[in-house]
Protein backbone atom coordinates (compact mmCIF):
# COMPACT_ATOMS: atom_id res chain seq x y z
CA UNK A 1 0.00 0.00 0.00
CA UNK A 2 1.12 3.46 -0.46
CA UNK A 3 0.86 6.01 2.25
CA UNK A 4 -2.08 7.63 0.69
CA UNK A 5 -3.53 4.19 0.14
CA UNK A 6 -3.37 3.25 3.85
CA UNK A 7 -4.47 6.98 5.31
CA UNK A 8 -7.54 6.19 3.31
CA UNK A 9 -7.90 2.44 5.14
CA UNK A 10 -7.07 4.38 8.52
CA UNK A 11 -9.74 7.04 7.67
CA UNK A 12 -12.72 4.77 7.03
CA UNK A 13 -11.80 2.65 9.90
CA UNK A 14 -12.43 5.56 11.68
CA UNK A 15 -15.63 6.19 10.09
CA UNK A 16 -17.09 2.99 10.07
CA UNK A 17 -16.34 3.03 14.07
CA UNK A 18 -17.97 6.61 14.47
CA UNK A 19 -20.88 5.31 12.43
CA UNK A 20 -21.58 2.83 14.86
CA UNK A 21 -21.82 4.69 17.89
CA UNK A 22 -23.78 7.61 16.39
CA UNK A 23 -26.22 5.66 14.70
CA UNK A 24 -28.85 5.56 18.17
CA UNK A 25 -28.49 9.28 18.49
CA UNK A 26 -29.30 9.99 14.66
CA UNK A 27 -32.21 7.77 15.08
CA UNK A 28 -33.55 8.92 18.16
CA UNK A 29 -32.72 12.74 18.40
CA UNK A 30 -32.46 14.56 21.62
CA UNK A 31 -35.14 17.37 20.44
CA UNK A 32 -38.22 14.19 19.89
CA UNK A 33 -39.05 11.80 22.65
CA UNK A 34 -37.71 8.20 22.56
CA UNK A 35 -39.64 5.28 22.20
CA UNK A 36 -40.46 4.07 25.46
CA UNK A 37 -39.39 0.41 24.74
CA UNK A 38 -36.09 2.06 23.61
CA UNK A 39 -35.55 3.87 26.71
CA UNK A 40 -36.26 0.46 28.62
CA UNK A 41 -33.72 -1.50 25.86
CA UNK A 42 -31.66 0.92 27.25
CA UNK A 43 -31.85 0.39 31.12
CA UNK A 44 -31.66 -3.57 30.73
CA UNK A 45 -29.23 -3.53 28.29
CA UNK A 46 -25.81 -2.85 29.98
CA UNK A 47 -26.02 -5.94 32.10
CA UNK A 48 -26.74 -8.32 29.39
CA UNK A 49 -23.74 -7.00 27.01
CA UNK A 50 -20.90 -7.05 29.63
CA UNK A 51 -21.80 -10.39 29.87
CA UNK A 52 -21.64 -10.17 25.83
CA UNK A 53 -18.43 -8.90 26.26
CA UNK A 54 -16.98 -11.42 28.12
CA UNK A 55 -18.18 -14.02 25.62
CA UNK A 56 -16.90 -11.99 23.21
CA UNK A 57 -13.10 -12.11 24.79
CA UNK A 58 -13.49 -15.85 25.00
CA UNK A 59 -15.02 -16.46 21.67
CA UNK A 60 -11.84 -18.44 19.69
CA UNK A 61 -11.07 -20.28 23.05
CA UNK A 62 -10.49 -24.30 21.79
CA UNK A 63 -12.17 -25.77 23.88
CA UNK A 64 -12.49 -29.32 21.96
CA UNK A 65 -8.62 -29.45 21.76
CA UNK A 66 -5.55 -29.42 24.04
CA UNK A 67 -5.64 -27.47 26.38
CA UNK A 68 -9.29 -27.51 26.00
CA UNK A 69 -9.74 -23.63 27.38
CA UNK A 70 -7.66 -24.55 31.22
CA UNK A 71 -5.79 -21.25 30.58
CA UNK A 72 -8.71 -19.00 30.11
CA UNK A 73 -10.82 -20.76 32.93
CA UNK A 74 -7.75 -20.78 35.31
CA UNK A 75 -7.14 -16.60 34.69
CA UNK A 76 -10.85 -16.00 34.90
CA UNK A 77 -11.03 -17.57 38.00
CA UNK A 78 -7.81 -15.94 39.11
CA UNK A 79 -9.47 -12.50 38.49
CA UNK A 80 -12.85 -13.36 40.02
CA UNK A 81 -10.94 -14.56 43.23
CA UNK A 82 -8.34 -11.71 43.39
CA UNK A 83 -11.44 -8.86 43.27
CA UNK A 84 -14.04 -10.47 45.54
CA UNK A 85 -11.45 -10.94 48.36
CA UNK A 86 -9.33 -7.39 47.94
CA UNK A 87 -11.79 -5.34 46.40
CA UNK A 88 -8.79 -4.12 43.90
CA UNK A 89 -9.70 -4.43 40.51
CA UNK A 90 -6.42 -2.91 39.11
CA UNK A 91 -4.47 -6.19 41.11
CA UNK A 92 -6.64 -8.25 39.66
CA UNK A 93 -6.48 -7.49 36.17
CA UNK A 94 -2.36 -7.29 36.34
CA UNK A 95 -2.02 -10.81 38.18
CA UNK A 96 -4.40 -12.36 35.90
CA UNK A 97 -3.07 -11.51 32.44
CA UNK A 98 0.39 -11.93 33.52
CA UNK A 99 -0.48 -15.10 35.04
CA UNK A 100 -2.60 -15.92 31.40
CA UNK A 101 0.95 -14.79 29.65
CA UNK A 102 3.09 -17.40 31.48
CA UNK A 103 0.31 -20.46 31.33
CA UNK A 104 0.23 -20.01 27.03
CA UNK A 105 3.68 -18.49 26.46
CA UNK A 106 5.13 -21.74 29.12
CA UNK A 107 2.80 -23.47 30.85
CA UNK A 108 0.60 -24.64 28.21
CA UNK A 109 3.06 -23.74 24.94
CA UNK B 1 -9.05 31.77 35.28
CA UNK B 2 -7.58 30.43 38.81
CA UNK B 3 -10.97 29.50 39.86
CA UNK B 4 -11.56 28.12 36.68
CA UNK B 5 -8.40 25.59 36.58
CA UNK B 6 -9.30 25.03 40.26
CA UNK B 7 -12.70 23.26 39.28
CA UNK B 8 -11.46 21.70 36.44
CA UNK B 9 -8.24 19.91 38.65
CA UNK B 10 -11.27 18.72 41.20
CA UNK B 11 -13.47 17.21 38.41
CA UNK B 12 -10.24 15.33 37.22
CA UNK B 13 -9.81 14.23 40.50
CA UNK B 14 -13.13 13.28 41.22
CA UNK B 15 -13.06 11.07 37.98
CA UNK B 16 -9.49 9.39 37.90
CA UNK B 17 -10.25 7.01 40.60
CA UNK B 18 -12.96 5.00 38.08
CA UNK B 19 -10.15 5.21 35.20
CA UNK B 20 -7.83 3.13 37.20
CA UNK B 21 -8.72 0.02 36.12
CA UNK B 22 -8.98 1.02 32.09
CA UNK B 23 -5.81 2.94 32.61
CA UNK B 24 -4.18 -0.49 33.15
CA UNK B 25 -6.20 -2.59 30.77
CA UNK B 26 -5.55 0.39 27.77
CA UNK B 27 -1.78 1.03 28.53
CA UNK B 28 -1.08 -2.73 28.31
CA UNK B 29 -3.58 -3.31 24.89
CA UNK B 30 -2.78 -0.24 24.09
CA UNK B 31 0.97 -1.57 23.58
CA UNK B 32 0.44 -4.56 22.05
CA UNK B 33 -1.34 -2.97 19.25
CA UNK B 34 1.21 -0.70 18.84
CA UNK B 35 3.84 -3.92 18.96
CA UNK B 36 1.73 -6.08 16.98
CA UNK B 37 1.52 -2.74 14.32
CA UNK B 38 5.15 -1.65 14.28
CA UNK B 39 5.72 -5.66 13.03
CA UNK B 40 3.86 -5.06 10.22
CA UNK B 41 5.77 -2.16 9.22
CA UNK B 42 3.71 0.71 10.57
CA UNK B 43 5.44 2.52 13.01
CA UNK B 44 4.64 4.70 16.58
CA UNK B 45 3.33 7.44 14.35
CA UNK B 46 0.60 5.52 12.98
CA UNK B 47 -0.32 3.90 16.22
CA UNK B 48 -1.23 7.44 17.67
CA UNK B 49 -2.99 8.16 14.44
CA UNK B 50 -5.13 5.41 14.40
CA UNK B 51 -5.63 5.73 18.51
CA UNK B 52 -6.40 9.16 18.06
CA UNK B 53 -9.21 9.08 15.48
CA UNK B 54 -10.44 5.67 14.87
CA UNK B 55 -9.90 4.84 19.04
CA UNK B 56 -11.37 1.01 19.29
CA UNK B 57 -9.62 -2.04 20.68
CA UNK B 58 -10.66 -4.68 18.73
CA UNK B 59 -11.58 -3.01 16.08
CA UNK B 60 -7.92 -1.52 15.55
CA UNK B 61 -6.65 -5.03 16.06
CA UNK B 62 -8.84 -6.25 13.29
CA UNK B 63 -7.11 -3.04 11.42
CA UNK B 64 -3.69 -4.41 11.76
CA UNK B 65 -4.36 -7.52 9.74
CA UNK B 66 -6.27 -5.83 7.23
CA UNK B 67 -3.68 -3.00 6.70
CA UNK B 68 -1.64 -6.25 5.99
CA UNK B 69 -3.62 -7.22 3.64
CA UNK B 70 -3.37 -4.63 1.40
CA UNK B 71 -6.03 -1.97 0.15
CA UNK B 72 -9.72 -2.62 0.25
CA UNK B 73 -11.41 0.67 1.47
CA UNK B 74 -15.34 -1.33 0.81
CA UNK B 75 -14.09 -4.61 3.03
CA UNK B 76 -12.51 -2.59 5.38
CA UNK B 77 -15.38 -0.41 5.76
CA UNK B 78 -17.89 -3.67 6.22
CA UNK B 79 -15.17 -6.02 8.77
CA UNK B 80 -15.07 -2.70 11.09
CA UNK B 81 -18.81 -2.09 11.31
CA UNK B 82 -19.53 -5.72 12.25
CA UNK B 83 -16.72 -5.77 14.74
CA UNK B 84 -18.78 -2.75 16.01
CA UNK B 85 -21.65 -3.66 15.82
CA UNK B 86 -22.09 -3.86 19.36
CA UNK B 87 -21.41 -0.37 19.86
CA UNK B 88 -25.10 0.94 19.29
CA UNK B 89 -26.17 -0.79 22.41
CA UNK B 90 -24.20 1.58 23.66
CA UNK B 91 -26.07 4.39 22.30
CA UNK B 92 -29.02 3.71 23.22
CA UNK B 93 -28.36 3.14 26.54
CA UNK B 94 -26.63 6.22 26.59
CA UNK B 95 -29.65 8.45 24.51
CA UNK B 96 -31.30 9.32 27.69
CA UNK B 97 -27.69 10.87 29.58
CA UNK B 98 -26.45 12.58 27.03
CA UNK B 99 -29.84 14.35 25.90
CA UNK B 100 -29.14 17.20 27.73
CA UNK B 101 -25.15 17.44 26.94
CA UNK B 102 -24.02 20.98 25.20
CA UNK B 103 -20.78 20.91 23.36
CA UNK B 104 -19.07 17.52 24.33
CA UNK B 105 -21.57 15.82 23.45
CA UNK B 106 -20.45 14.67 20.27
CA UNK B 107 -16.95 14.20 21.37
CA UNK B 108 -18.59 11.57 24.00
CA UNK B 109 -20.60 9.46 21.33
CA UNK B 110 -17.20 9.20 19.26
CA UNK B 111 -15.02 8.30 22.82
CA UNK B 112 -18.00 5.93 23.55
CA UNK B 113 -15.25 2.75 23.90
CA UNK B 114 -16.48 -0.78 25.40
CA UNK B 115 -14.58 0.42 29.05
CA UNK B 116 -15.98 4.04 28.65
CA UNK B 117 -19.67 2.43 28.47
CA UNK B 118 -18.66 0.13 31.42
CA UNK B 119 -17.21 3.20 33.27
CA UNK B 120 -20.47 5.37 32.38
CA UNK B 121 -23.23 3.35 33.28
CA UNK B 122 -20.92 2.30 37.05
CA UNK B 123 -19.29 5.55 38.38
CA UNK B 124 -21.59 8.47 39.38
CA UNK B 125 -20.40 12.40 40.15
CA UNK B 126 -19.61 13.25 43.28
CA UNK B 127 -22.43 15.94 44.76
CA UNK B 128 -23.05 18.71 43.39
CA UNK B 129 -20.25 18.42 40.60
CA UNK B 130 -21.52 18.70 36.93
CA UNK B 131 -22.51 15.57 35.47
CA UNK B 132 -21.84 16.53 31.72
CA UNK B 133 -17.99 17.42 32.99
CA UNK B 134 -17.43 14.32 35.37
CA UNK B 135 -18.29 11.99 31.87
CA UNK B 136 -16.29 13.81 29.85
CA UNK B 137 -13.21 13.66 32.06
CA UNK B 138 -13.79 10.22 32.52
CA UNK B 139 -13.82 9.86 28.37
CA UNK B 140 -11.28 12.23 28.00
CA UNK B 141 -8.70 10.26 30.49
CA UNK B 142 -9.57 6.79 28.73
CA UNK B 143 -8.69 8.26 25.12
CA UNK B 144 -5.44 9.71 26.45
CA UNK B 145 -4.50 6.40 27.75
CA UNK B 146 -5.05 4.66 25.02
CA UNK B 147 -2.89 7.14 22.77
CA UNK B 148 0.04 6.87 25.35
CA UNK B 149 -0.20 2.95 25.06
CA UNK B 150 0.04 2.76 21.51
CA UNK B 151 2.50 5.09 20.74
CA UNK B 152 4.32 3.76 23.28
CA UNK B 153 3.42 0.39 21.66
CA UNK B 154 5.17 1.26 18.41
CA UNK B 155 8.06 2.89 19.69
CA UNK B 156 8.27 -0.47 21.43
CA UNK B 157 7.55 -2.43 18.80
CA UNK B 158 9.80 -0.20 16.18
CA UNK B 159 13.05 -1.14 18.37
CA UNK B 160 12.63 -4.64 19.25
CA UNK B 161 10.54 -7.68 19.17
CA UNK B 162 8.80 -9.25 22.49
CA UNK B 163 6.48 -12.08 22.92
CA UNK B 164 3.00 -10.58 23.79
CA UNK B 165 0.84 -13.91 23.62
CA UNK B 166 -2.30 -13.84 25.88
CA UNK B 167 -1.78 -10.28 26.64
CA UNK B 168 -5.35 -9.39 25.00
CA UNK B 169 -6.28 -11.45 28.00
CA UNK B 170 -6.25 -8.30 29.97
CA UNK B 171 -9.16 -7.11 27.84
CA UNK B 172 -11.02 -10.04 29.26
CA UNK B 173 -10.07 -9.70 32.76
CA UNK B 174 -11.29 -6.22 32.91
CA UNK B 175 -14.73 -7.03 31.63
CA UNK B 176 -15.11 -10.51 34.45
CA UNK B 177 -14.07 -7.31 36.86
CA UNK B 178 -16.92 -5.02 35.74
CA UNK B 179 -18.89 -7.92 35.46
CA UNK B 180 -18.66 -9.02 38.60
CA UNK B 181 -18.96 -5.24 40.02
CA UNK B 182 -22.29 -5.07 38.22
CA UNK B 183 -23.41 -8.27 39.82
CA UNK B 184 -23.62 -6.90 43.44
CA UNK B 185 -26.65 -5.11 42.65
CA UNK B 186 -29.98 -7.50 42.81
CA UNK B 187 -31.95 -6.20 40.04
CA UNK B 188 -28.68 -6.28 37.53
CA UNK B 189 -28.55 -10.10 38.02
CA UNK B 190 -31.67 -11.58 34.98
CA UNK B 191 -30.23 -8.63 32.90
CA UNK B 192 -27.20 -9.95 33.05
CA UNK B 193 -28.18 -13.75 33.05
CA UNK B 194 -30.14 -13.63 29.89
CA UNK B 195 -26.98 -11.51 27.99
CA UNK B 196 -24.74 -14.77 29.58
CA UNK B 197 -26.86 -17.46 28.34
CA UNK B 198 -27.75 -16.02 24.80
CA UNK B 199 -24.38 -15.09 23.85
CA UNK B 200 -23.24 -18.29 24.60
CA UNK B 201 -26.06 -20.02 23.16
CA UNK B 202 -25.10 -17.60 20.18
CA UNK B 203 -21.71 -18.33 20.09
CA UNK B 204 -22.39 -22.41 19.71
CA UNK B 205 -24.61 -21.75 17.47
CA UNK B 206 -23.27 -19.24 14.83
CA UNK B 207 -19.56 -19.41 15.46
CA UNK B 208 -17.11 -16.56 16.03
CA UNK B 209 -17.54 -14.10 13.33
CA UNK B 210 -21.17 -13.79 13.78
CA UNK B 211 -22.60 -14.10 16.88
CA UNK B 212 -22.49 -10.57 17.77
CA UNK B 213 -25.14 -10.05 15.51
CA UNK B 214 -27.11 -13.11 16.49
CA UNK B 215 -26.73 -12.27 20.18
CA UNK B 216 -27.85 -8.37 19.25
CA UNK B 217 -31.02 -9.54 17.67
CA UNK B 218 -31.33 -12.13 20.23
CA UNK B 219 -31.04 -9.39 23.58
CA UNK B 220 -33.81 -7.53 21.79
CA UNK B 221 -36.28 -10.21 21.44
CA UNK B 222 -35.60 -11.72 24.63
CA UNK B 223 -36.28 -8.51 26.35
CA UNK B 224 -39.10 -7.48 24.57
CA UNK B 225 -40.87 -11.13 25.72
CA UNK B 226 -39.34 -10.52 29.53
CA UNK B 227 -40.40 -6.57 29.10
CA UNK B 228 -43.02 -6.25 32.16
CA UNK B 229 -41.52 -8.04 34.86
CA UNK B 230 -37.63 -6.72 33.96
CA UNK B 231 -39.03 -3.36 33.49
CA UNK B 232 -40.17 -3.58 36.94
CA UNK B 233 -37.45 -5.15 38.83
CA UNK B 234 -35.00 -2.58 37.28
CA UNK B 235 -37.14 0.48 38.31
CA UNK B 236 -37.37 -0.79 42.23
Amino acid sequence: MTTLEAIIMVAVFAAATFITRALAFALFPAGKPTPKFVVYLGRVLPFAITAMLVVYCLKNTVILENPHGAPELLAILLVAALFLAFKNSLLAIAVGTVAYMLMVQVLFA
Amino acid sequence: MDKRNKRKKGIVAAAFPHTIPVLTGYVFMGMAFGILLASKGYGALWAFAMAVTIYAGSAQFVAVGLMAAGFDPLGAFLVTLMVNARHVFYGVSMLERFKSYGKAKLYMIFALTDETFALHCSAKPPKGMSEERFYLAISVLDHLYWIVGCTVGGLIGGAMSINTLGIDFVMTALFVVIFLDQWKKKQNRTPALIGLGASIVCRLVFGPNWFILACMAALVILFSLFKKPLDREVRE
